[in-house]
């Protein structure tokens, strides 16, 4: 159950996106999610259904996955399509039948919304899928490195997440195997009220934080036994350098946005209502 | 109360590109008070079958019969089955959450519905079983030593009163001492209440110990089954799926191969030293 | 200064024990008293049941634990030192024995590049040694794989090559094979060995399973703080009966010759392999 949620996971494959740089995945990914909400034209959304759909194609990565990865949001799709559509009274209206109003501003509404959901999952889907956690931890760390001289320990948040996600497939395989061995015991976890089901997350939860503190104490005795102490005085196995495709990368993002950015101001196209 | 498997098999996420499968048609049967030695290498395919018979896993194939009945018949109780079939994992320390020994013991009876009394009875007659010190009934489990904390985890199982009790790998992680008090106490126990016992283990000698009958896994399949005797004559065998017999069997192999006229059979160090000494005395 | 690799004297450590609430009430001593000498380049074997102070005692190798009377040298470091930490963690490695609890890269490659990338290596150095120690292991062809993906022996060896890539003088196992199944242990003593002959590291190895102490140079008996038995593989297996009283075990090659001795064979104390024990009995009969 646990385990088919796709979003953050790293699919390994060789393509143009996994090779660049993952600052340039973190920044052009972060400007994309930002083109979405600018704008609110449907030639707008053509333009952006064609950058995702091109990079899609270029990383390789098989469309199933990408879908899949969208199955954890759609309730909440289903929740912002359906309140947009019937709170949003905006225009002629379209339906009317008992205590709903479904109108022509409610139905744009709710369909652009529907797809700025999906483009942003899918959009930020594809830069944990094509960047290993490492590299996105180290991208992150990069990027963030002007905040140090905030006082803000910039290394030390970057390497906690990076062990974090080291674990989360560790403590998920735990979890399971606890939740097993309470079963054998005759827990029951399927049945009863709330409150009794929350009751029934106790014998899992408190092995579950005493392996939690038990592993994190043998790994930070691990890591001082290979000198590590911080930031200060590291090298970097993997050093993050532009390179000529990172380049092409932001220009390309650039002209999207500008691209995105025009059409929605100064290209009026209709169809319909949208 | 037998248990017993009928052609089951079972296939980790069908239809997909990890389809796996972790069980091919096996079948066998376990009459009621045996002491059954599982062995196989890591991904032979033993933790997934241990699974079934407690009904943790359900075959995608086949059937699982407990005392004649087909445990995945509609309506057929689980939980009642999960306490007749008591199931100690590997590592069972890591599954303790309760403030002290005696209430995390009576956690399954507990689940079994049982009177405050009946919980605190059975809990106290399963640490008892397992030889654990009345005098720490009421300290934190997490307190404990590896050794004595493992005892309290199988006492957590025992103490919803099994016909069946399969150990995964008891002894896993223990000093030699630990091992050896943890599988004796499990022989006397077996000894005195007439319980079935699976035992799976890495270690050969210890099954060779221990148990009359052994089942080999390997690739998800059956195979081998029979005494220690039976089955450590296939040793070669046992060798090209990263298994291997007794270092005592190994020596009388050799001795044999030396001109000793000796059967090689011998699994224990009481097997081997009585055959040896019959060269000697003539 | 001691010349050894490690040097010990009068080794203690001493922490606080505390009730229920937190409150200090005594002092215990998981070590009382350890000499230990190391010499450069040999196998050395700790031996001692669970609670018996062999792990305190490694962790004190690498100054993760610094010792509270006495005092513990390190090819010539004072570990108690603040000045020589980390040299000293540089010069004795330490494996631990949760294979998952000390692989912290995310890619095998890059765990075993964090020492190295801790002691300041300039990037190109650090790949070089990357791809040496993961094939001193065996494990080179695995390098861009998620660590989750490896069998428990597997692991070990990844944590053996992140060690190794610090280039340290020695290694210190603590009980690097109590989580694996036969054949992973096979797999890290085959490549501890390796690293033997080929690198010269001394090695210092603390487990519970007797056959693998066979080929040591020297093996120490801890129990409750103290060494109680020193000496070569053969002169520790001969005492049978003491080991037993310090819950540890002989091969069972050893108990069958032992067995053999007791039924009145005249066959020699201390027999460790299985080779042995035939051609002792084919000169007997």
């Amino acid at each position: 159950m646990i385990r088919d949620i796709t979003i953050g996971q790293y699919y390994p494959a060789e393509s143009r996106i996994h090779r660049l740089d993952p600052r340039v995945k973190i920044v052009c990914t972060l400007l994309f999610l930002v083109s979405l909400f600018i704008q609110n034209s449907l030639l707008g959304y053509v333009i952006a259904t064609i950058y995702l759909g091109t990079v899609i194609r270029l990383s390789k990565l098989p469309l199933k996955y990408i879908v899949k990865g969208l199955k954890p949001v759609v309730i909440l799709l289903l929740f912002t399509v359906i309140m947009n559509l019937l709170l949003t009274r905006t225009g002629d209206t379209l339906i009317h039948f008992w205590i709903f109003t479904i109108t022509e501003g409610g139905l744009r509404t709710s369909v652009f919304m529907a797809i700025r959901l999906m483009y942003l999952v899918a959009g930020s889907s594809i830069m944990t899928f094509t960047t290993s956690p490492n590299g996105l931890t180290d991208g992150m760390e990069k990027l963030l490195h002007p905040l140090n001289k905030l006082n803000v320990p910039v290394h030390e948040v970057a390497m906690m997440m990076s062990i974090a996600l080291r674990f989360i497939p560790i403590l998920l395989e735990e979890t399971d195997k606890i939740m097993k061995a309470q079963q054998a015991r005759g827990a029951d976890f399927e049945s009863g009220n709330i409150i009794q089901r929350a009751k029934a997350m106790v014998p899992i939860l408190v092995p579950l934080f005493v392996s939690a503190f038990r592993r994190a104490n043998d790994l930070a005795m691990a890591m001082e036994s290979r000198c590590y102490h911080g930031g200060e005085g590291r090298t970097k196995m993997k050093p993050l350098r532009y390179k000529s495709r990172d380049r092409i990368a932001y220009i390309i993002t650039l002209i999207y946005l500008v691209a995105i950015f025009a059409v929605g101001r100064f290209v009026p196209f209709k169809l319909w209502i949208f | 109360m037998s248990i017993a498997l009928e052609h089951v098999s079972y296939v980790y996420s069908p239809g997909t590109a990890y389809e796996k499968h972790a069980l091919k048609d096996v079948s066998l049967e376990i009459p009621q008070g045996q002491f059954v030695g599982i062995i196989g290498h890591t991904g032979s395919g033993k933790s997934t079958l241990i699974q079934h018979l407690n009904g943790l896993m359900r075959a995608t194939e086949g059937k699982v019969l407990y005392d004649g009945q087909n445990i995945y018949e509609e309506g057929y109780n689980m939980r009642t089955l999960r306490s007749q079939v008591g199931l100690v994992f590997q590592y069972p320390e890591y599954q303790l959450f309760e403030v002290d020994v005696i209430s995390d013991v009576c956690f399954g009876p507990k689940n079994q519905g049982l009177s405050q009394e009946e919980c605190e009875k059975n809990a106290r007659e399963a640490l008892e079983l397992v030889g654990f010190p009345e005098k720490y009934y009421k300290q934190s489990p997490f307190e404990l030593s590896g050794g004595q904390k493992r005892r309290v985890a199988i006492a957590g199982v025992l103490a919803m009163k099994p016909k069946v009790l399969i150990l995964d790998e008891p002894t896993a992680g223990l000093d030699p001492k630990g091992r050896d008090e943890i599988l004796d106490q499990v022989e006397k126990l077996h000894k005195e209440t007439e319980m079935t016992v699976i035992l799976v283990s890495h270690s050969m000698e210890d099954i060779a110990r221990y148990v009359e009958r052994i089942i080999v896994m390997n690739h998800g399949e059956k195979m081998l089954d029979g005494t220690p005797m039976e089955v450590f004559r296939h040793y070669k065998d046992l060798e090209k799926v990263g298994l291997a017999a007794p270092q005592v069997t190994y020596v009388m192999h050799d001795l044999k191969e030396r001109g000793f006229d000796i059967s090689p059979d011998a699994t224990t160090i009481e097997e081997a030293a009585d055959e040896i000494m019959k060269c000697f005395r003539g | 200064m001691p010349k050894e690799m490690i040097h010990a004297e009068k080794l203690i450590y001493e922490y606080d024990k505390r009730d229920e609430e937190g409150n200090i009430i005594g002092a215990e001593r998981a070590i009382d008293g350890v000499d230990i000498d190391v010499p450069q380049g040999s196998f050395v074997a700790i031996l001692g049941h669970n609670g018996s102070g062999k792990s305190t005692l490694a962790k004190h190798m690498n100054a993760i634990l610094v010792p509270t009377g006495g005092t513990m040298w390190v090819d010539g470091r004072d570990t108690k030192d603040p000045a020589e930490l980390w040299n000293v963690r540089q010069t004795a490695g330490m494996v631990f024995q949760n294979p998952d609890n000390q692989i912290i890269g995310t890619v095998v490659e890059e765990d075993v590049g964090f020492g190295p990338e801790n002691l300041g290596v300039p990037t190109d150095e650090i790949w070089q040694r990357v791809e040496e120690s993961l094939k001193a292991v065996g494990m080179l062809e695995r390098r861009k794989d998620s660590p989750n993906k490896l069998s428990g022996g597997q692991k070990q060896r990844v944590a053996i090559a992140g060690v190794l890539a610090m280039e340290p003088k020695c290694i210190v196992l603590d009980e690097p094979t109590a989580m694996l199944d036969p054949n992973g242990r096979k797999e890290v003593i085959r490549a501890v060995e390796e690293l033997r002959k080929k690198k010269h590291v001394t090695v210092i190895l603390i487990t519970h399973y007797m056959e693998e102490v066979i080929d040591a140079d020297q093996v120490f008996v801890m129990d409750d703080g103290h060494i109680v038995m020193h000496g070569t593989p053969r002169e520790i297996f001969s005492q049978v009966d003491e080991l037993k009283a310090y819950r540890m075990d002989v091969p069972q090659v050893t108990m069958l010759a032992e067995e053999l001795r007791n039924r009145g064979l005249d066959l020699p104390r201390g027999i460790l392999r299985r080779e042995e024990l035939v051609e002792a009995l084919c000169r007997l009969r």
